[in-house]
């Protein structure tokens, strides 16, 4: 009796106590931060944090002496109080999800998307899984923010079509106006090289008046012109490798060169966070894949020891080959592999190394020559060197670079290279003469020039964001600056802001990234100047301020230090 | 952030409630629903707290007063 009696009351109690332990422990949480900063007592400092984000991001470099310099990167813990708002704010958009669901289930409301007929009612539902469910409800609502038509050369400047939308970004339509000189953060042009005049455009357009625009056949019978060869010879001595093959299609590099090299019995080991052409590539060669840890050096030891003391599953005989697979400078997470380490472990362990350079070609090292150049390593050290013309150059396509006998066997096996159309010889063109120009064959500096202010933009830029308190991941020196938002409104409302201030960003959600990491992703190029890299600065920080979006526990320096002038940077 | 005047917060913190609780991105009639529903919980558990947390208070202190308080000596002499 005594206990039920005990249990009735703790029960009617709770709804009040829980809410006046929250009242409680916001005015203690108040009092004491007030008491600490009377006393003089510090939060956290720096190193405890940092110690604390390697807890969430394990891959310490275990092995330094391999690297020449400081390999810093930085991945910083999401704060406790911000994952649990963002998985309530999901939470509640789910909700009305489902209630939208309902209303189209019924006919109370329009259904602007597409639907099973009224014949298919029996069949297997098509549109239940939670990415449609995803796409219809969230995605849609905070649309407007991705695939802005834009009308002009993507530079660091570029002209949107305005648009507007009569139902919730369900349909657009063009307003008949034309948003002037947007400051474009999200392009991958690293090098500037995304030109309309200029001597890389001079020498396209030539090209396209001595060959035309393409001859519709394969590499293989009428497709190949002196300017393929000329391209592939050009490659090869900026890789410094034996013998390289240029491709129409970045995307189809990966995934159909993977294929040609490994297939049954073979085992690729792949980095979790590789792009979708690779695991493509991947799933299409027919071998065992088996994924480690993002950069985590440990994982992939522990991988290769098991994949040679085990074999093979059931017949326990040796794997033929076994493939790592990494990229240059990850995309979402602004992380450089760590090459010293991997290129260790794959002569340690005699495995084969595919290096995807999509990002870092052309964005790394002192010559440009990507990550082998950035950490000084010989690219000899790595079996495959994929990259792509798209970012850097300014083109189109992908490469492949390697041993002559690798590059001779993918002429003839490669599907892209068997059945795939050459590449267009402007396009071809295009390559040739930014190349020569990061080379510095064309004879000027050019190309250095263009490098160093690259170098020099990502960490100016890397540096204010850090300073303003924003939680930004990645390697220091990578050129991709992702900039965390977490909550799913904050993705539209920042893209929204950012535009208002005339800033075209790039937002990252969900299928792209883990739910609640949530980020807007910065691309700094060399042709961003100074000024254009200070007013986006100062309207981030306006916006930050205005979203809240200054997550950062790590210790900055105060804004009186004056956080926008360059005096304080260069002091230190 | 540098506020001019009373209003200009209240609308900021309007802002954030939005954000924070993702409504931000919602029609105008589903977030007046949410609104309305939040507002309505709160009220109620504001209003059953003014209403039954002393009555709560009073007989939880009688109850353990009770069990706790007066133990009268006779157990002592029958167990004895």
């Amino acid at each position: 009796m005594f206990e039920m009696t005990i249990f009735l009351y703790l029960f009617f109690f709770c709804q009040h106590f829980t809410m006046l332990l929250l009242l409680l422990y916001i005015c203690a949480t108040k009092l004491f931060g007030f008491i600490f900063k009377c006393i003089g007592l510090k939060r956290k400092t720096a190193e405890e944090y940092d110690k604390g984000s390697i807890i969430k991001n394990p891959n310490v470099p275990h092995n330094p002496s391999l690297y020449k310099k400081p390999f810093v990167e930085s991945f910083e813990e999401t704060p406790l109080m911000v994952a649990v708002l963002t998985y309530m704010g999901y939470g509640i958009l789910t909700i009305f999800g489902y209630l939208r669901d309902f209303l189209r289930q019924w006919n109370i409301e329009k259904r602007h998307i597409a639907r099973e007929r009224d014949e298919q009612k029996d069949f297997v539902p098509l549109y239940q899984d939670f990415e449609n469910f995803y796409n219809r409800n969230l995605y849609i609502r905070i649309r407007d923010n991705w695939n802005r038509p834009v009308c002009s050369v993507p530079g660091p400047k570029m002209d949107l079509i305005e648009r507007s939308t009569p139902n919730y970004n369900w349909t657009f339509e063009y307003t008949g106006r034309v948003l002037k000189d947007v400051l474009n953060l999200g392009s991958y042009n690293y090098l500037g090289f995304a030109e309309n005049k200029g001597p890389c455009a001079d020498a396209a357009i030539e090209a396209t008046q001595a060959y035309g625009v393409g001859v519709g056949s394969t590499r293989c019978e009428m497709g190949n012109l002196d300017i393929h060869e000329e391209l592939e010879q050009l490659v090869a001595r900026f890789l410094g490798v034996e013998s390289s093959m240029a491709f129409g299609m970045g995307f189809a590099t990966n995934s159909m060169n993977i294929p040609a090299l490994t297939g049954k019995g073979c085992l690729i080991l792949s980095d979790e966070l590789n792009h979708a052409s690779l695991v493509l590539g991947a799933r299409l060669s027919s071998s065992t894949i088996r994924v480690f840890k993002h950069n985590n050096m440990q994982s992939l030891e522990k991988l290769l020891r098991d994949a040679i003391v085990h074999g093979q599953p059931r017949t326990h005989r040796p794997w033929k080959k076994i493939l790592i697979v990494v990229e240059g400078i990850y995309s979402m997470e602004g992380s450089i592999v760590r090459l010293p380490e991997i290129i260790a472990l794959k002569k340690h362990y005699k495995a084969y190394l595919y290096l995807d350079e999509a990002h870092s070609i052309g964005a790394l090292g002192p010559n440009g020559k990507g990550v082998v150049d950035y950490f000084g390593l010989d690219p000899k050290d790595v079996d495959i060197m994929m990259g792509t013309f798209t970012k850097s150059f300014g083109a189109a396509g992908g490469y492949i670079g390697g041993k002559k006998e690798l590059i001779d066997y993918l002429r003839c096996h490669s599907h892209s290279a068997v059945y795939a159309t050459s590449m267009s010889p402007p396009v071809a063109q295009q390559i040739i003469t930014s190349m020569k120009i990061i080379m510095g064959e064309d004879g000027t500096t050019l190309g250095a020039d263009r490098l160093r202010q690259l170098h020099e933009n990502t960490t100016y830029f890397r540096r204010k964001l850090h300073d303003m308190g924003l939680i930004i991941y990645g390697n220091e020196d990578s050129p991709v600056i992702p900039m965390m938002l977490y909550m799913p409104a904050k993705i539209g409302a920042f893209g929204r802001q950012m535009l208002k201030k005339n800033i075209g960003i790039v937002g990252v959600g969900f299928p792209a990234t883990p739910i609640i990491e949530s980020r807007a992703r910065f691309c700094v190029s060399a042709a961003h100047t100074r000024e254009m890299l200070n007013t986006a600065l100062d309207a981030i920080n306006e916006v930050g301020d205005l979203l809240q979006l200054k997550y950062s526990r790590r210790e900055r320096p105060l804004p009186s230090l004056g956080w926008m002038s360059d005096e304080s940077l260069l002091k230190d | 952030m540098n506020f001019k005047n009373l209003r200009e917060y209240l609308a900021w913190l309007y802002y954030q409630y939005l954000l924070i609780t993702g409504i931000y991105v919602l029609e105008p009639w589903e977030k007046s629903i949410f609104n309305s529903i939040l507002f309505s919980v709160i009220a109620m558990v504001i209003y059953t707290s003014y209403v039954f947390v002393p009555i709560h208070v009073r007989l939880a202190l009688e109850f353990f007063t009770r069990m706790f308080g007066g133990q009268p000596e006779s157990t002592m002499t029958l167990m004895t």
